[in-house]
């Protein structure tokens, strides 16, 4: 008999699905716009072990968009804040939260004895370093990326990690747009935990190896594939 | 005629598709610099669909969806 709490996942997941979600080791990495969104998501669902991992504390900047981030977190360390919460929504849960930042040395050992990781970071030097990270360990790797009023979202397979990091940020590559909106990260968000959802259950997804882009401005979205094809190749 | 399709940042002030008389641009970088996007400010370039550079042909009829790299969390 599934927990009352879970009892409205039920049948848009199968009871033997939410127990294989109450299972499942889940790794967070970046605690702030995205981040602080999927663990609420994954909390609520009843993943049964999660570890976030953030090196930063909550500012006044972070207000417009982070959940996590309120008047009373000001200060504290992003992972003190996403324990602090996973315990007023879902005690059951084993939230474990490092004050530290991925790097190439920590990162071997941060990425093993998951299931799966999920891309919450904001910057291209510390994604390339969690690609890599996870096609060693052959961790599935939720990628979700914001900017302004746009989102973009893809699963990558451990075999092809790094090569898609490497084609959406080729070399010299600049971010340049430094807003973002409280609703992007949401949107984002949402999706990263729906396919890290699916991926733990065994469901297809059509954003394996393409990448799903949303501009919340316009109103429409896309879906192109992430690794690239030559044109010639592909003729 | 071409035409591009603009994503993400680059509508920015830009807009989101535009249609090219071919004769315009011979090639990726001169769309590029037809719309004053600089070269680091793409991360995708798409021709028909195809990944390619942004330094191939392109030709009438093509269609060219351009993509800025979105990194923020």
């Amino acid at each position: 008999m599934t927990d009352l709490r879970y009892s409205r996942n039920i049948p848009s997941i199968s009871e033997p699905e939410q127990q294989k979600l109450q299972e499942s080791r889940i790794l967070i990495v970046g605690c702030g716009g995205l981040g602080g969104n999927i663990l609420s998501q994954l909390l609520r669902i009843g993943i049964g072990a999660i570890t976030v991992i953030d090196g930063d504390c909550f500012e006044p900047t972070n207000l417009n968009r982070q959940l996590l981030c309120t008047q009373n977190t000001i200060g504290l360390p992003k992972v003190q804040a996403a324990k602090d919460y996973a315990r007023q929504i879902n005690p059951d849960i084993s939230v474990t939260g490092l004050y530290t930042r991925l790097n190439a040395e920590n990162c071997d050992e941060l990425v093993t004895g998951y299931d799966l990781a999920l891309d919450a970071l904001d910057n291209i030097d510390s994604r390339r370093i969690l690609a890599k990270a996870c096609e060693k360990a052959s961790l599935p790797l939720v990628y979700g990326a914001i900017c302004g009023w746009t989102a973009q979202i893809c699963v990558l397979m451990p075999d092809t990690a790094v090569s898609a990091i490497q084609c959406l940020y080729p070399p010299g590559s600049v971010l340049t747009e430094p807003s973002c909106l409280s609703f992007t990260p949401a949107v984002c968000a949402s999706i990263q935990a729906a396919e890290a959802v699916k991926l733990l259950l065994g469901k297809p997804s059509e954003l394996m190896g393409q990448l799903f882009t949303i501009d919340l401005l316009y109103g429409d979205q896309a879906l192109i594939p992430i690794c690239p094809v030559s044109r010639h190749s592909a003729q | 005629m071409i035409e591009v399709r603009l994503f993400a940042t680059l509508r920015k002030g830009r807009g989101k598709i535009f249609y090219l008389e071919a004769d315009v641009c011979q090639n990726g970088s001169q769309v590029l610099e037809h719309f004053s996007i600089p070269h680091e400010e793409v991360a995708i370039f798409l021709i028909n669909g195809f990944h390619s550079s942004p330094d191939s042909e392109i030709h009438d009829g093509d269609v060219l969806a351009i993509f800025p790299p979105v990194g923020g969390g």
